[in-house]
């Protein structure tokens, strides 16, 4: 019994899953109808599809932010590749003729993602054939990104009046919020990708040791672009979701602190920023903590302006329980409950 | 300009000496130019010194002494962040709660001050607070051993939502004393003059390059950024020296909230926004490198000048718009990167 209990103890994603349980325990003490699912019009409502809903965005990308952050990578350019994306595809939807008509809107879409696919492409450059830290080169673009995106709205805060696209961001597939739909495809796609093949035990040897894993014959350098092409996809599908869901591209605002958020829901689910070792299942749970935190700031009362706070609370609580320091207290401790069953033990038998 | 530059290599403990008994002047030059140590900070400084050149010969007004001086009034805070800043890059971590913290200063000077209290009174608290907070982020890193990058960025939650504890509005500040202290000018004759912020920045950067460049604390910060195993090794002060860095970043990053909320005389919960990336800029352009061991105050406040040229530039250029200065930015940064890596490659 103690044993099956100091496993379930020691278990990465132990801490982010009893963090998320506390934060629906309260939902459901504040609000005793949180859990329930009611179906209208053939959708799925309720808090908990809104939870899923409004997490979707900071969840694709920070399927993208695991995989960097496996190659002891970071992308800070993800927010402002997002800001990009949502720009070029309202601006190209405000030029056409009609922006209501599902071709074009496809057109805009995959400008988006290609342009988001060709600033993945120069994060990965930067770092794998120049070599700069990842921090840096990706701080270049978050830096010169949100520029980029004013400059395609010329400063304007661009408004399309488009039902395809809108659907991007408030529509319904199969009963489900279009966002959760991809988000839970990426999810699925990443962790298909990496998990059922050798790609995912690859991206964790470079990020290990990089100049070992290439002497062992692992393309490093491939593997570098396909991870920060991949993470500014992600940002790109983010970016476009974020900007049909306020039918809105605002160049300074939408994707604004996103890299930070995703950042940590991967470290809340236990993947180290010193690479590695990842797991998307606790970004999942990482991204979803986030969320509900959110929501729980709202659905308590407390104006939701200084979630913030909230947010700074768990990140610190997250990551001291799971330092090395309160690690070694705890196998202190386990070794106290085993030497204490050995005496207890001993005592009956004799 | 290079010999006030070259000055702390001397005192600079960490690494190999950039400048051995040169042969001829030109192999000098070289040597300059392609250290790790003084090359980047000596392509920062032609490289400001070309782009205020280049002002001058386009825009009429451009080439005086006020315009120049009008770089450290509008960046006076700037410049006392690189400073925090630079400490901590050079032990090889990084403090992205800069920009939070500056405006969580103006709040509580804004607020304090509306409720009466004297400036005498609040400056210290603000300073003695945003310590505090660096000792925590400091301890967190140590003894928890969490990323400097996690902790500080929950700093920099904390320090953001307590903004918006205190107001979500903009608070203006009216007290007469605070805002006699804004408003002076300290005239240098000749028609120039500065603001007490900028002799206060100046004094910041005096005392920084003398406890870098000459003193055992100085050196154990340059000594963890080369090799931290290593400085524990010879037995150095690692442990208090890593903690301590945090607590100077605190403590300018509070200092430069006071010296922004005279720039701007009020608090604002959204002020400052990614701040942390201009002063990590600054630092970068001044050629520290960011694993540490490497780098100059002195760069760094040659950083602050170059990204404030540049915002002059666009500010008399008139019809360039904001975003294009975000762009020039990045575009710098990565210049400054990519020669920072071709130097201190050929070095290797």
């Amino acid at each position: 019994m103690n044993a099956l209990l100091l496993r379930i103890v020691s278990s990465r994603l132990f801490w982010p899953v009893v963090m998320l349980l506390v934060l629906v325990a309260i939902n459901v003490i504040a609000f005793p109808g949180f859990l329930t699912i009611t179906v209208k019009d053939g959708h799925l409502f309720g808090s908990v599809i809104d939870i899923l809903r409004n997490g979707a965005p900071t969840l694709i990308i920070a399927v993208g932010m695991t995989l960097v952050i496996a190659t002891r990578g970071i992308d800070l350019s993800v927010g402002a590749v997002a800001a990009i994306s949502g720009a070029v595809a309202c601006s190209i939807l405000l030029g056409s003729s009609d922006p209501g008509s599902f071709g074009t809107v496809a057109v805009a879409v995959v400008v988006a993602l290609l342009i988001a696919l060709v600033l993945g492409v120069w994060n990965g450059f930067l770092v794998s054939v120049i070599g700069i830290q990842p921090i840096i080169a990706t701080l270049i673009l978050m830096t010169a990104g949100r520029g980029v995106a004013m400059l395609i709205t010329e400063g304007q805060i661009l408004t399309v009046d488009s039902a395809p696209f809108k659907a991007l961001g408030s529509g319904f597939w199969f009963g489900l919020p279009v966002a959760v739909v991809i988000g839970a495809g990426i999810f699925a796609l990443a962790a298909l990708l990496t998990r059922r093949t050798a790609l995912g035990m690859l991206i964790e040897s470079v990020g290990i040791n990089p100049e070992a894993s290439r002497q062992a014959g692992v393309r490093a350098r491939g593997l570098l672009f396909t991870v920060y092409t991949f993470c500014a996809l992600s940002a790109g599908i983010a970016g476009l979701i974020l900007t049909a869901n306020q039918t809105a591209a605002d160049a300074n605002n939408t994707g604004l602190f996103i890299e930070l958020d995703a950042i940590l829901a991967v470290v809340i689910g236990g993947t180290s920023l010193a690479g590695g070792r990842y797991s998307l299942a606790g970004t999942l749970i990482g991204a979803l903590v986030i969320q509900t935190l959110v929501t729980t700031v709202y659905t308590v009362g407390i104006p939701p302006i200084i979630t913030m706070v909230f947010k700074a609370a768990v990140v610190t609580a997250v990551c001291l329980l799971q330092s090395p320091a309160t690690n070694a207290a705890f196998a202190r401790m386990r070794q106290r409950v085993a030497a204490r069953s050995a005496r207890v033990k001993e005592a009956a038998a004799s | 300009m290079t010999s006030t530059l070259e000055r702390p290599t001397t005192g600079a403990p960490a690494g190999r000496s950039g400048i051995r008994s040169p042969r001829r002047p030109l192999d000098r030059v070289r040597d300059l130019l392609t250290s790790p140590k003084s090359g980047p900070v000596l392509v920062t400084a032609v490289l400001f010194v070309a782009v205020f050149v280049a002002g001058g010969i386009r825009y009429k007004g451009f080439f005086s002494g006020q315009v120049f001086l009008n770089l450290f009034v509008d960046n006076s805070y700037l410049i006392v962040l690189a400073v925090g800043m630079t400490f901590v890059i050079l032990t090889g971590g990084i403090d992205l709660s800069v920009g939070a913290v500056v405006a969580l200063s103006t709040m509580i000077a804004a607020s304090l001050l509306q409720t009466g209290w004297s400036p005498g009174a609040v400056i210290p608290l603000i300073l003695v607070l945003t310590s505090v907070l660096g000792l925590l982020v400091g301890l967190m890193i140590h003894i928890f051993k969490v990323q400097p990058f996690i902790a500080t960025l929950a700093a920099m939650f904390l320090a953001r939502g307590l903004c918006y504890v205190i107001s979500k509005d903009s608070i203006s500040i009216t007290e007469p004393a605070f805002v006699a202290l804004a408003v002076t000018r300290i005239p240098l004759g000749g028609g120039l003059s500065i603001t007490p912020s900028v002799v206060i920045a100046l004094v910041v950067v005096v005392v920084a390059v003398w406890v870098l460049g000459f003193t055992r604390f100085g050196r154990t910060v340059y000594a963890i950024g080369g090799s931290e195993q290593s400085g524990m090794l010879m037995g150095l002060p690692v442990a208090r020296t890593k903690v301590i860095v945090y607590v100077v970043s605190g403590f300018c990053s509070g200092l430069a909230g006071v010296l922004f909320s005279f720039y701007t005389l009020s608090g604002y919960p959204l002020t400052a926004i990614g701040t942390e990336l201009d002063a990590i800029a600054a630092v970068v352009i001044g050629g520290t490198l960011l694993t540490g061991g490497y780098g100059f105050v002195l760069g760094s406040v040659l950083g602050v000048l170059v990204l404030g040229v540049i915002q002059t530039i666009i500010t008399f250029e008139g019809t360039l718009s904001s975003w294009w200065t975000k762009i020039f930015i990045g575009a710098l940064l990565l210049v400054f990167i990519i020669l920072q890596k071709v130097l201190t490659a050929r070095r290797r």
